[in-house]
């Protein structure tokens, strides 16, 4: 048993547009995601990324453009298209006073008319939670607490599962298990995993491929490679002449070096050339988009991603 | 398979298990149990006060409608700060993720609270019974009508407990329905006949379930005699039942369009919201 072999994008999104009052979240946001892999969609907080994922996940109503997930319009997925996701959210307290087992084996007869789903036990193992199985859920870690709610998350096998800024609060040796475990997920069985994160550092550590939002649109789109390699187009060459020191940017470093010094005279000194990283690029978004520069901080983003 | 059966069964699983934690934290236990048992402990000291005219004393013919109080008063107040409650902790949202989970929730919170008042009806009619003398409880017609209106409470006030729960969205607004709910006690003759009040508190009085489930409680446990301090001097036992099915038929009606409601504004960003103003208010 399982859920019948679904041809097409996991996700195919265009012209999506989401306004509160007066307030535009997402203005034209296109993307679309083949199955399986990791995704991440990358952004500053604030940039419409929960909204876009809430959207997806059907618990928000769009103000407009068009929406497909695993080929059904989110607004009118049924309880079957809901057996074939799988959904963490950024925080979740529910169900404290029940024990992690009874817990798991209970959400799985959720999904039992849909799909096998896992047994408790081989859950447990899986992230990790083998020994806290007869604990109450409210006296978990924070850490474990999350683990059990990627057990819930994948429960019934998904085709898609969602990730919401998986490890907000975490510790690095609480975040370093968390990446362990969905890297443990990536090689189950083909499912595909959309994670939000507005960590640069996590989306690289995850995911084959990074979509960046920022403005209510993706503005940069590739595999973490790609986008550092176009990032890193521009480089920033200085040097110290007459005393004085000069900066110029360039996409052609190498030809604007060569015709510097060979018409110096010898009072070029000092010579560096300087990539900008993917970090800094995106890290100088964030700093404008944080600042109230939103539309600049994407020109200039876009400019370097290229 | 038939996912609607499926989710409703699911559901009565769910109640088990919730009913199962209930009983076994004993904060959850003592809170529902310990103000019930105080008013019974305060009912004991009245049990050598006599009603003029009555075979039986204050104390014991309070207890009764001290069970007809707590069915309607728990009930309400569990549905209520469940589903408030678990707006916060995010608990609907997870049933909401998951497919027939919704119904499985509901069903679940119904049947647990059903149990969980049926399990508290039953300890104070343990405690009660040997307490108070003139009660009477010996044959199968009372254990019947005990039933019957415990029954008929239940099915009219658990729904009315989701409606109620289902407009309110902030935990700061709960008093909004507790404090009703108290003051109702105030007009429905729990501690005194209601014939007492003035005649336009009796009819608030008798618009309202807890009248009718402490009425209802009354006849199955006092003595046929006792129905001379009752309004009309009778039991008015259809009319009891009539009255609470109004309202069982009147909450069924309204639930579900209000559950969907509440349902559908459920969202990652919406418990944020609500954890983070529970926070501020709370310190």
């Amino acid at each position: 048993m399982g859920h019948p072999p679904f041809n097409g994008p996991a996700i195919a999104v265009s012209d999506l547009r989401m306004r509160y009052g007066d307030k535009d979240v997402l203005t034209g946001l296109d993307l679309e995601i083949e199955p399986g892999g990791v995704t991440a969609l990358l952004g500053p907080n604030g940039a419409g990324k929960t909204t876009t994922i809430e959207i997806l996940e059907g618990f928000r109503a769009r103000s407009g453009g068009d929406v497909s997930v695993l080929g059904v319009d989110p607004v009118h997925g049924g309880e079957d298209w809901r057996a074939r996701l799988g959904v963490v959210l950024q925080e979740w307290r529910d169900n404290g006073k029940w024990r992690v087992r009874d817990l798991l084996r209970h959400f799985a007869e959720y999904y039992r008319p849909y799909a096998e789903p896992w047994g408790a036990d081989e859950l447990l193992d899986l992230v990790g939670l083998a020994e806290q199985g007869g604990q109450r859920v409210q006296t978990l870690s924070g850490g474990q607490r999350r683990r059990l709610d990627v057990a819930l998350g994948i429960i019934g096998k998904p085709e898609l599962l969602f990730l919401d800024e998986p490890t907000t609060g975490f510790d690095p040796h609480a975040r370093r298990e968390f990446h362990e475990l969905i890297h443990r997920l990536t090689d189950l069985d083909g499912t595909t995993i959309l994670l939000t994160t507005h960590d640069l550092d996590e989306a690289e550590k995850l995911a084959e491929r990074i979509l960046i939002l920022a403005g209510g649109r993706i503005i940069a789109d590739g595999s973490p490679d790609q986008l550092a390699r176009a990032a890193a187009t521009v480089a920033e060459v200085s040097w110290t002449q007459d005393g004085r020191r000069q900066v110029h940017s360039t996409e052609d470093a190498t030809d604007f070096a060569r015709k510097l010094l060979a018409t110096d005279d010898g009072a070029v000194s000092d010579l560096e050339i300087h990539r900008a990283s993917l970090e800094e690029a995106y890290l100088t978004l964030v700093e404008q988009f944080e600042t109230g520069q939103a539309e600049a901080a994407v020109d200039t983003f876009k400019e370097a991603t290229k | 398979m038939n996912t609607t059966a499926h989710s409703y069964r699911t559901g009565l699983k769910r109640a088990l298990i919730e009913t199962r934690n209930t009983l076994t934290s004993p904060s959850d236990l003592m809170g529902m149990l310990l103000p019930m048992l105080i008013c019974v402990a305060v009912l004991y000291f009245l049990r050598g006060v006599d009603i003029e005219g009555a075979p039986i004393s204050l104390g014991a013919m309070n207890m009764p409608s001290l069970i007809g109080m707590n069915i309607v008063f728990g009930g309400i107040v569990t549905m209520v700060s469940a589903l408030v409650m678990d707006r916060v902790s995010g608990t609907l949202l997870r049933a909401k993720s998951m497919p027939g989970g919704m119904t499985g929730y509901l069903i679940g919170h119904l049947g647990s609270t059903a149990m969980f008042l049926s399990f508290t009806t039953l300890v104070l009619l343990v405690v009660g019974l040997p307490l108070f003398d003139g009660l009477e409880f010996a044959t199968p017609d009372r254990w019947l009508l005990f039933l019957a209106v415990l029954a008929i409470g239940l099915v009219a006030v658990l729904p009315l407990g989701a409606v109620l729960g289902s407009l309110i969205n902030d935990l700061k607004n709960m008093s909004l329905v507790i404090f009703p709910v108290i003051a109702s006690v105030a007009v429905s003759g729990i501690f005194y006949k209601i014939t007492a009040l003035p005649e336009w508190l009796q009819w608030i009085g008798q618009a309202l379930p807890m009248y009718w489930m402490g009425l209802g409680m009354r006849q199955a446990l006092l003595p046929d005699s006792m129905a001379a301090v009752e309004i009309g001097g009778e039991w008015r036992t259809l009319t009891m039942f009539a009255v609470l099915a109004l309202w069982a038929v009147i909450s069924m009606a309204l639930a579900p369009r209000l559950l969907r409601r509440m349902s559908r504004r459920e969202s990652g960003s919406a418990v944020a919201a609500r954890r983070q103003l529970v926070q501020q208010q709370w310190g």
